[in-house]
């Protein structure tokens, strides 16, 4: 469990952790006794809770577009020319678009 | 006027001063921190506050451009460690994000300083929000300011701290099973957990994403009405608050007359009030109720049936979010970083040492509740409890009650270091899990002591009726009068 969780712990912690996690889940066994059965996993039913339409809205970001990019051109971030379209000797000298 | 004078008056009367001129533009925040000094509110004393920022403060308050329409102009507002500040540190306080400064601020600061507010401190908090006594932070443990051998509560223990000590009379803390309405009532003070979606999440360290909400301290329920007024509303940057009209908190401020609940209903339920509830602490309760029939309201016996489920679900449902939430703090992109054995070393190391034992003890039981061959035994199983503990409260609202009286916490203010058994801990938030779990608005008010220590009375409303819960607290606070603190 700790290696999914990615903790490293010591083998003592890990003895008292199983204790501690043990005690922590005899207490959890009392919801195997409970009738679900009147429990609606409907994702429709919304339990009191208003629901928003479920539309898509436009993604605002916290910060400008332009604050991302060092550069920008039209709308478009700058970016420095790939290798594969020219020698680099020629991507420098274009610079970074 | 001194500051303590400043301070005893309410927020609103002293904003509404500052904004017009009669008060100067710095009397409230010099206030503050002058008590913040006197009340010696920092490591060495209550250790309430983790970062402060008198310079920035000063700086933001000369920066105002005052008019009457901001509701908290020149007020110092402190915020717990684990809301975004581009000012001050935001480290939950955790190791593992010692001297972390967010590059943005959150929506809610953003709003208390469009109100004229100003940030002048961080307050401890248990690590990463997972507590009830402000005992798990990496930065120490927060001291009660009416007796030091006991906690403020938790997790924003350090928030309550200083409202009771009279630094500020407005605080934000965070809630996910009541870490505002707890350490509320462990103070002496009112603390406001809103409807899930009423207030943004963005800028709010995430701890279990469906549960998490900002909340509101106030010195009096007025306080804390203004200052959830403030922060209300839809927000484009948290896709999980509704746009639904944000209704005026303080309409009920002056009602007059004998009769201003007259046609309210409340309910009682008796799950909250089990036999061995301490006897002093439902005397209290009743007096309450005693007060509210006076005022013209019904009270009736209610039942929420599934109550006693809710600190089992709680404790599956939040640790499997946070062992999510929290697998970001690995080393790479935030703060502390432990050299070890590779890539995964690297994790390991930076985890095992920057979290404390309370959230690598969280983590393992939400990686544990999640993973293959018990996801169905523990997680599905919960989910659909939590789905009948709504249930419980959709009923009963729609059966004609519109607010829920309980006691907020089964104790007072315990001793510190006197609950080392973790599911004790757990416990503490037997009354107040339950609204986080239904998403339903609810407060904590004083209402008594019991041997000196304050007591606090949680009401409960369906989602976004905040202002009917809010008519409730200010007749109950007015009926009370120094009852609430004696």
């Amino acid at each position: 469990m700790a290696a999914l969780a990615r903790l490293g712990l010591a083998d003592d912690r890990v003895q008292s952790l199983v204790g501690e996690l043990n005690g922590i889940l005899e207490h959890m066994d009392v919801l195997q006794q409970v009738d679900i059965g009147g429990a609606s996993l409907d994702p429709d039913a919304t339990h009191g809770m208003r629901m928003r339409d479920d539309v898509p809205n436009p993604i605002v970001l916290s910060r400008a577009r332009e604050e991302f990019a060092p550069s920008m051109r039209d709308g478009f971030f700058l970016v420095p020319r790939l290798a594969t379209h020219g020698t680099a000797e020629s991507a420098d000298d274009e610079g970074d678009e | 006027m001194s500051d303590s004078l400043l301070l005893s008056r309410s927020v609103a009367e002293v904003a509404a001063d500052i904004a017009s001129g009669r008060l100067p533009r710095d009397a409230a925040l010099d206030a503050s921190l002058a008590v913040m000094e006197s009340a010696n509110a920092g490591p060495g004393g209550l250790n309430a506050v983790l970062w402060s920022d008198a310079e920035g403060a000063r700086a933001g308050v000369a920066a105002l451009t005052l008019n009457p329409e901001q509701r908290l102009a020149g007020i110092a507002v402190a915020v717990k460690d684990n809301i975004a500040t581009r000012t001050m540190p935001t480290t939950c306080g955790s190791k593992i994000l010692e001297g972390y400064v967010s590059p943005f601020e959150a929506t809610v600061i953003a709003r208390l300083r469009a109100a004229g507010a100003v940030i002048p401190m961080k307050t401890n908090m248990d690590e990463f929000a997972m507590g009830s006594s402000t005992e798990n932070s990496a930065y120490g443990v927060t001291r009660h300011p009416m007796d030091h051998t006991r906690v403020p509560g938790g997790s924003s223990g350090g928030s309550a701290a200083v409202v009771a000590a009279g630094v500020t009379r407005i605080a934000l803390g965070s809630e996910t099973g009541g870490s505002v309405r707890q350490p509320a009532a462990f103070c002496g003070i009112v603390g406001v957990k809103p409807t899930y979606g009423r207030v943004s999440r963005h800028g709010l360290v995430a701890f279990a994403s469906s549960l998490d909400q900002v909340g509101v301290f106030g010195t009096t329920v007025d306080d804390a009405a203004l200052g959830l007024q403030v922060i209300a509303g839809v927000d484009p940057l948290d896709s999980t608050t509704l746009d639904v009209p944000v209704a005026d908190y303080r309409a009920a401020r002056g009602a007059t007359g004998d009769q201003p609940l007259a046609g309210v209903v409340i309910g009682r339920p008796v799950e909250y009030f089990p036999e061995s509830l301490d006897p002093r602490m439902r005397a209290l309760l009743d007096r309450s109720a005693d007060h509210l029939r006076a005022l013209g309201a019904e009270v009736r016996d209610v039942s929420l049936p599934h109550t006693s489920l809710a600190i089992p679900v709680y404790y599956i449902v939040a640790p499997a979010e946070a062992s999510s939430n929290l697998a970001r703090f690995d080393g790479v992109r935030y703060g502390l970083r432990v050299e070890g054995d590779g890539l995964r070393g690297m994790y390991e190391a930076t985890r095992s040492q920057g979290f404390g034992p309370e959230v690598t003890r969280r983590i393992l039981l939400g990686t544990y509740v999640l993973s293959a061959g018990y996801y169905d035994a523990y997680y599905k199983r919960a989910m659909a409890v939590r789905r009948l503990i709504a249930d419980d409260f959709t009923k009963v609202f729609a059966g004609g009650v519109h607010v829920l009286l309980t006691p907020t916490t089964p104790s007072t203010a315990f001793v510190a270091g006197s609950r080392s058994d973790p599911y004790e801990m757990y416990m503490s938030d037997i009354f107040t899990a339950t609204a986080n779990l239904a998403g339903v608005p609810a407060m904590s008010q004083p209402i008594g002591r019991i041997d000196g220590l304050p007591v606090g009375g949680q009401l409960l409303a369906s989602h976004f009726d905040e202002a009917t819960m809010f008519r409730v607290g200010y007749a109950l606070e007015r009926a009370l009068g120094t009852e609430a603190h004696t």
